[in-house]
């Protein structure tokens, strides 16, 4: 019965639908805060708005009574859940309300997918079988990478249109570091959870890289003589690398890297055997 | 006030897993589910090894995690530390699962019996409630709730008592009330040295492991 063995083994209750809703809800909450700082065009509050209600769409065909699906809003006091539950109905209105064109709503949708994915964050912070998720440090890790990814993929969006303009290269550059400095330290406070890290670390790796590329192709937009395709092309390829691998990285730190803890004995039973002095 | 805990006794435990099977009975959980569960540990290289059989399940803690993150308030405390589950409220997202540090509970998507088609008895006592949504030990909470409507002592009366601890062949498990200093559970803590599984975690663990007497603190 290696399933009810002492050591941690990866969960099996959170499957590739609850990471959708991770995935889709965090870059599209970071889609639609982006989109707020650009209220003229709404393909980004609609697809951030979209994104989010499949990631959720994607949870509900998880859960084991979906008819009661309502029932997640009971518990506001105190799960992260419920709360997530209860931002969803305002992102997703106000995203929508600004993608029809109502200008003002565009920052009531920033705000509310802020919200939405501090409580996806909080979700996986408050879940204390799993290691690599209860670490406090996770909350700015998904944050970040949520943002990032928005940023991504905006980046992408704008390139079939134009070269996205200075500020948001400088902003996804911000991200992009504040991601690497998110991730290593929660890397560094999990160290301990093993198993999770052996398969993390190449989510990990590639989440860098990508970040790394997409700086690079920043700057050979800024300094090279680009045809306005050519700008265009790397921007979409940046953008696309950022959300990519913010996904995949979303992907596998709920479904391969949750290990649970295991069991641990602080003590061995003394019985049978002659005591040792000092032992 | 009361609080209802569990006291296993690792010395005496033998890993004949006839509390497992007595939950089972008692409680008709499905193939794959046990509510009480003995792990097999082994400790060490040979020759230098050691084993022990470690009963565990809900922990019924203090602080339970299940229930902060449940966010349909299916899960919930007594007042006198049982931990239990509303299976009408539960929508089965399994957050509980994943939040619980002694992977205490499961979710059975669909009904299963022990050799495909249910037997009779497993007929008469498929519960379609207990379907798609999180279950877990109950502390047989019927059994204590009935047997102090009745004037019976947990712990003490067999019939008010949860099915793994009248079953355990070796009484390496008993069950009674932390907060009256003079229930067996009180007596073996205080009679042991004891530890509470994962007590770094702050959740306060309704289930306590006896490794060694407690006069023997100076040589152990």
């Amino acid at each position: 019965m290696t399933a009810f063995g002492p050591a941690p083994r990866p969960q099996r209750n959170w499957d590739w639908r609850a990471a959708c809703n991770f995935m889709a809800g965090g870059a599209g909450s970071g889609l639609v805060a982006w989109s707020a700082f650009d209220g003229t065009r709404p393909l980004g509050m609609a697809l951030g708005a979209l994104a989010v209600a499949g990631g959720l769409l994607a949870v509900w065909a998880e859960i084991g009574r979906p008819w009661r699906a309502m029932n997640v809003l009971l518990h506001a006091r105190r799960s992260w859940m419920t709360r997530e539950a209860l931002v969803a109905p305002l992102l997703l209105a106000a995203a929508l309300a600004a993608a029809s064109g109502l200008r003002g709503a565009a920052w009531w949708a920033a705000a509310a997918a802020l919200g939405f994915v501090y409580c996806q964050a909080r979700i996986l912070a408050a879940a204390r079988g799993i290691p690599a998720w209860r670490e406090p440090r996770i909350v700015p890790l998904v944050l970040l990478t949520a943002l990032a990814e928005g940023g991504g993929a905006w980046m992408l969006i704008e390139a079939y249109r134009c070269v996205a303009p200075w500020w948001a290269w400088l902003a996804l550059a911000a991200l992009l570091a504040a991601r690497l400095w998110a991730w290593s330290s929660w890397r560094s406070r999990v160290r301990t959870a093993l198993p999770a890290l052996a398969v993390v670390d190449g989510a990990g790796r590639r989440l860098q890289a990508a970040g790394a590329l997409a700086l690079a192709a920043w700057l050979l937009v800024l300094t090279s003589p680009l045809a306005d395709e050519g700008a265009r092309l790397l921007q979409a390829a940046a953008g696309a690398l950022v959300l990519a691998s913010g996904l995949w990285f979303k992907f596998t730190l709920v479904t391969r890297a949750a290990w649970t803890q295991g069991f641990a004995l602080p003590h061995l039973p003394v019985r049978g055997a002659a005591r040792r002095q000092g032992g | 006030m009361t609080r209802w805990a569990m006291v296993a006794d690792l010395r005496r435990c033998v890993g004949c897993q006839t509390c497992t099977a007595a939950c089972k009975h008692a409680n008709a959980t499905p193939p794959g589910v046990q509510w009480r569960r003995v792990l097999d540990i082994e400790v060490g290289e040979y020759p230098d090894v050691q084993r022990a059989f470690v009963p565990t399940g809900c922990q019924h803690c203090d602080e339970p995690p299940c229930l902060d993150v449940c966010p349909t308030t299916a899960t919930r405390k007594r007042a006198d530390g049982v931990v239990t589950i509303d299976y009408d409220l539960c929508i089965g997202c399994a957050y509980c699962a994943v939040a619980c540090p002694y992977q205490a509970r499961s979710k059975t998507e669909r009904a299963t019996f022990a050799y495909g088609r249910a037997s009779e008895p497993e007929s008469l006592r498929h519960d379609e409630s207990r379907l798609a949504v999180a279950t877990k030990c109950t502390f047989c909470v019927e059994r204590i709730d009935a047997g102090t409507a009745a004037g019976l002592t947990p712990g003490v009366h067999p019939e008010a008592t949860p099915a793994c601890v009248n079953a355990c062949i070796a009484q390496a498990l008993a069950f009674g009330d932390l907060d009256d200093p003079a229930s067996n559970v009180s007596r073996l803590l205080a009679g042991n040295r004891h530890f509470r599984m994962h007590e770094e975690l702050g959740t306060g663990p309704g289930f306590f492991y006896l490794w060694d007497r407690a006069d023997a603190e100076d040589t152990a």
